[in-house]
């Protein structure tokens, strides 16, 4: 029985790879020993690290599957390793997956074959980075918020907007802002100036701050440029940055929730706050590739990557949200609502996720991510 | 001819056969020899070299953001647009202040573990000069950021010996100062000098020791005061060893993008730009070109150095 179900699915996916239309995955039959997962580092946790984070050891006693991760540091690398082929699932961030969809690079997912899927975050379950034209290429695994993160002792109320980092101004501890604020160090960061902008000079008509035209862009440069008086360094690594709220005097600086929750637990005087114009944010997604030679097994980790107790887990061990909001409340994992609250499971509403700038967006021509890069660079020179 | 009288004894082997072809053809054994090592030079390490200078003539396309592969001298004009060519500028400054503050402090250590030290001392100098590095790269940079934080130890001693202005004073300085020494220029100068300091002691101690005595002696006798000696006889034949330290000092900080990136004000320096330039953005071409950039730089760089002798010690 087993193995004609086996023999089906083989035959299915050999018609998948065959056919023009890519068809789904109609049943999920035995593990086939192995799979093989690319994954930003702490993503999959077997308990190396910390011996209370492991989510793996008890998936490969259930289902024989045997988890091999090769962890990628960028989405440039996750697409590079997809290409090359050999894997079965990736964690793709929102500017790899449309790549990897657009690439014919991963299959559309069947949720029938899922059933914890209705235990995923409405929010979630169709959003653009992994549906496209109603067809599901992938599972969400997490998401967070880029947060802004600041010194409980110089606000003893949370700001209410950036332009704590973006505008010179005098801080409630009397003192300027001037060295004592930080940004981060990637083109991206083009994107908060402009979503700041978009609350601030609604005259421009920002829709998106991943879509500038010329002027809108212009706008955000300037902006950064002011910002540049401000800032002594721009953080790029999340314990560098901690380093610098320590022993730096920084104040206040766009961070992860990640950083926050490591200093809070260090004692640090810190907190984060969404302000009113929002924040960029991040979401990931687990995704199959279109030649996977272990579709069973990849199929049973969707599954149980959505766990209550694993998304919980997860969600503390790298601050973030999880996929599955019953995570946060149901005592299975180690996370808590409040835990959630901080790391902005509310404010879903209020984040742009990240996407790659490209030149062809609604307002007709867009400003491409490599300028973003080039004149990033400019910025922080002092250009 | 009777075969008793030939002097050439037929072959016995394949061994034989090939010694006897490698005697008659002595360029043959030269270049099987030289085969190896040539191809890895060849196509390994130029062969990259030049695909990367390829690369730097393609150019990418204004509105799709795709590299377009046609012959182009657009991507090397771009590197003079006042943002990239202010990272030029910004990494050949650092370069030669490094190499500079690397003479100055590197020659009476040289010179004092050349001339001076003898036996266990001198070991002790070697260790002293190696010690540093033995130990990663990584920690020792990141040491130094807390060394040098705003909170850090500097300024906690120059608060206890009231020396904090003079401090302040570094950093009020326009352009190299900044809000503290771990996110000004002097921070990313000081780390690169203590970094990079053995690669200049080590050669230049070398030809110091190589400076005969008796030539001292001799400008000695001649009435040369201790002044004149060094400059007309030590410094001179010092130069190569000089020289040739430089070279190291100074293509390292060209090429480092990870001090920059730790310490300092997150001004790019060229090889952050072409770390930045070859990832997402897919910029190969641009980052290929500010590659080329320390190559020119070291190619007339080392030009120089030969015609003053660098090379001669070596």
């Amino acid at each position: 029985m087993n193995n004609g179900r086996l023999m089906c699915v083989s035959v299915l996916s050999l018609a998948t790879a065959l056919s023009p239309v890519m068809a789904q995955v109609t049943a999920v039959g035995d593990g086939e020993g192995q799979l093989n997962i690319v994954a930003w580092a702490g993503y999959i946790e077997r308990g190396d690290t910390d011996k209370a984070f492991d989510w793996v050891t008890k998936f490969e006693a259930e289902s024989g599957c045997k988890v091999n991760v090769k962890t990628a540091g960028t989405s440039d690398e996750m697409v590079a390793l997809m290409n090359e082929g050999g894997f079965d699932l990736v964690t793709a961030s929102g500017d790899a997956s449309l790549r990897l969809i657009a690439g014919k690079r991963v299959q559309p997912i069947n949720i029938d074959l899922i059933p914890s899927w209705n235990t995923v975050d409405d929010r979630l379950k169709t959003a653009g980075w992994h549906t496209v034209d109603g067809v599901h290429y992938g599972v969400p695994y997490m998401w967070g918020p880029n947060v802004l993160m600041y010194n409980t002792e110089v606000f003893k109320e949370p700001p209410t907007s950036w332009n704590v980092v973006f505008e010179e101004m005098t801080l409630p501890d009397g003192q300027s802002n001037k060295g004592r604020v930080q940004a981060y160090d990637g083109p991206i960061h083009v994107a908060d100036a402009a979503q700041y902008l978009m609350f601030h000079k609604p005259e421009l008509g920002i829709t998106s701050p991943y879509e500038l035209n010329e002027d809108q862009y212009k706008a955000a440069l300037d902006l950064l440029r002011v910002q540049r008086t401000l800032v002594g360094r721009y953080w790029h690594d999340a314990f560098i940055q901690m380093d610098d709220f320590k022993n730096e005097g920084v104040v206040a600086s766009g961070s992860w929730p990640f950083q926050v929750n490591i200093l809070k637990s260090g004692g640090a005087p810190v907190a984060s706050t969404i302000p009113q114009e929002g924040a960029t944010g991040w979401a990931d997604t687990t995704m199959m590739h279109v030649d996977s030679a272990n579709p069973n097994c990849a199929y049973k980790w969707m599954e149980h990557s959505l766990a209550s107790n694993l998304q919980s887990d997860l969600s503390v061990w790298f601050g973030a949200n999880p996929a599955v909001p019953a995570a946060c409340t149901d005592g299975r994992g180690m996370q808590t609502a409040e835990g959630c609250t901080t790391n902005g499971l509310d404010d879903f509403e209020k984040i742009k996720f990240w996407t790659t700038p490209v030149s062809t967006c609604a307002q007709g021509e867009c400003v491409p991510y490599y300028r973003w890069v080039s004149d990033y660079i400019g910025v922080i020179g002092g250009r | 001819m009777p075969r008793s009288l030939s002097a050439v004894l037929p072959p016995r082997g394949l061994a034989d056969r090939l010694t006897a072809l490698f005697w008659r053809r002595p360029n043959l054994l030269l270049v099987l020899l030289l085969a190896p090592p040539l191809l890895w030079l060849g196509v390994v390490y130029l062969g990259s070299l030049a695909a990367l200078l390829l690369q730097s003539f393609y150019s990418i396309d204004e509105f799709s953001g795709l590299v377009v592969r046609e012959f182009t001298l657009k991507t090397y004009a771009e590197l003079l647009r006042p943002s990239n060519y202010d990272v030029i500028l910004r990494t050949l400054l650092m370069s030669a202040a490094v190499t500079v503050a690397s003479v100055i402090i590197a020659f009476p250590i040289a010179y004092m573990a050349a001339r001076y030290a003898k036996g266990r001392w001198k070991a002790v100098f070697y260790l002293g000069i190696m010690l540093p590095l033995w130990s990663s790269y990584l920690v020792k940079v990141y040491a130094w950021k807390l060394i040098l934080a705003k909170e850090g130890i500097l300024t906690w001693a120059a608060e206890r010996t009231h020396t904090q202005w003079l401090i302040d004073a570094a950093l009020s300085l326009p352009y190299v100062g900044g809000n503290s020494l771990s996110t000004s220029f002097i921070g990313t100068f000081l780390v690169f000098t203590y970094v990079w300091l053995p690669f200049m002691i080590l050669p230049m101690q070398a030809s110091l020791e190589r400076v005969p005595a008796s030539l001292l002696e001799a400008s000695a006798d001649l009435g040369a005061t201790p002044a004149r000696t060094f400059r007309t006889v030590t410094l001179p034949l010092a130069l190569p060893g000089i020289i040739a330290g430089s070279i190291f000092t100074f293509s390292l900080t060209m090429g480092d993008y990870i001090i920059p990136q730790i310490i300092g004000t997150s001004a790019n320096f060229i090889g952050m730009a072409v770390y930045q330039l070859q990832g997402t953005a897919g910029n190969i071409p641009l980052a290929a070109a500010f590659a080329v950039v320390p190559i020119v730089i070291m190619l007339i760089y080392l030009q120089l150095a030969k015609r003053a002798g660098a090379f001669d010690a070596l």
